[in-house]
């Protein structure tokens, strides 16, 4: 029991991730800051920020619904129960469950949700049409995601479980070597552009546009949480798609090169792209990355 | 000072407020975020709504309407927030106080905690102002 709450709370869980996700969004910040040129915050500034929202006055406007303060919370334990799942995995196959790969698929949606449901509970009309976009952009990115997860447990033998397709990679070789699991991890790719609301894709944060979407009512402290469930989805997402993909050899010095290698790909499509508008994104998730996602099952069907 | 206060002035969230303004002084704060000057190194952000800021800066005259919005602005932004009032214009109304649209200036309106007069005040005078403005904060 006393291990549980340890692997959920510090080790691989909460504490761990968040500091690992926290030093990613500085990586981000700093190299997009490079790239224009300028001198960026020091690598302590994500923490600061968010020990900044806990001294701030909390402001639950005016016939907010209790959802309103309760969201941030699920979304972040979610995202933590997450991070336990993979780390316990990847440490080692024999600690996970049968479908544990179904039930991290669930709950990877459930921060989206959270958003969604705490920009509605907030009566704003600013929120409102952030939250939407989230919805559509949510109803977009699932289609291929799933799909390409379809394809990866055909090419595990049918296994719903990280062991099990951490192990047939061990012993075949990592997904990503074989044609469908390379047009897997593209869509992937951009699939978790999409889920962690980074620039493509990010219309419900717009801020020049719909003055931060979603968060527009959020202050203090319920802000930072949010801040840092998306810090942990910067962790949880690039470990996920390491697990599904790249799965080859797990151990820490191999695992923080590949973390690195996906972080890098996030912010250069990041740092080279405009915001899309969301009939934009939608088309883009329905049209070419599903067809991708769709010929990448039917050949991992066939075996290639 | 305990590690809030530390975090609150190593990490401010700046919401631009412009009352009725030439334009002038915002071009100039906007340069404080280019690469010869960024504020990024102190942690200085652009909020897009008031509800994430710390710091609320004024340019302009305050006419009837905008005005009425400045305080509702201010009301708006979570506590603790500071004003600064930034220009000739948010300072003191210069060539606008007998004007018959102005009514009052910005500190009738909103507690200001920073004035930092130019017309327009260079950049460097702003960052000179935010770091007086964090030397009061921390008890210097």
């Amino acid at each position: 029991m006393l291990k549980t709450i340890f692997n959920y709370l510090i080790f691989p869980g909460f504490l761990f991730s968040a500091c690992i996700g926290l030093l990613a969004c500085w990586v981000d910040r700093k190299v997009t800051a490079r790239l224009q040129w300028r001198v960026g915050p020091p690598w302590y500034q994500n923490f600061l920020d968010i020990i900044k929202f806990s001294a701030k006055e909390i402001i639950v406007p005016e016939g907010a619904r209790s959802t309103f303060l309760l969201s941030p919370y699920i979304g972040l334990l979610s995202v933590a129960l997450v991070a336990a799942i993979l780390g316990m995995n990847i440490r080692s196959a024999a600690e996970g469950f049968i479908g544990d790969l179904i039930v991290v698929l669930y709950l990877l949606i459930i921060p989206a949700a959270s958003l969604i449901i705490g920009a509605f509970s907030s009566r704003n009309p600013l929120a409102s049409v952030g939250a939407s976009r989230e919805m559509k952009l949510v109803l977009g990115y699932e289609l291929p995601f799933i799909l390409v997860v379809i394809a990866m447990i055909i090419k595990s033998k049918g296994a719903i479980q990280f062991g099990p397709i951490i192990e047939s990679q061990m012993n075949f070789g990592s997904n990503i070597a074989s044609v469908s699991g390379a047009l897997s991890f593209i869509v992937a790719i951009f699939c978790m552009q999409a889920k962690l609301g980074f620039v493509p894709f990010d219309a419900s944060e717009a801020e020049q546009e719909i003055m931060g979407g979603a968060l527009i009512e959020y202050s203090g402290m319920p802000l930072g949480i949010f801040k840092l469930t998306k810090a942990l989805m910067l962790y949880v997402m690039p470990v996920f798609l390491i697990v599904l993909f790249l799965g080859k050899d797990l151990t820490p010095l191999f695992l923080a090169v590949k973390y690195i290698g996906i972080l890098v790909i996030i912010i250069l499509i990041k740092n080279t792209n405009p915001r899309m508008r969301i009939d934009q994104s939608l088309r883009f998730f329905w049209g070419p990355m599903t067809l991708l996602a769709l010929i990448a099952l039917v050949l991992a069907s066939l075996g290639l | 000072m305990n590690l809030r206060t530390k975090a609150l002035t190593k990490s401010l969230a700046v919401f631009h407020a412009a009352t009725s303004p030439c334009n002038n002084c915002d071009i100039e704060v906007l340069d404080l975020f280019t690469p010869r000057h960024d504020v990024e190194r102190f942690g200085i952000t652009l909020a897009g709504s008031v509800r994430h800021a710390d710091v609320l800066v004024v340019t302009g005259v305050p006419n009837y309407k905008t005005a009425e919005r400045l305080k509702k602005l201010y009301e708006q932004a979570p506590k603790p927030c500071f004003v600064i009032a930034i220009g000739g214009c948010a300072c003191g109304r210069i060539v606008f106080q007998d004007s018959y649209n102005s009514p009052c200036p910005v500190d009738e309106i909103v507690p200001v905690d920073l004035y930092i007069p130019g017309c327009p005040p260079k950049p460097e005078a702003m960052i000179a102002g935010i770091i007086k403005l964090l030397n009061k904060l921390k008890g210097k």
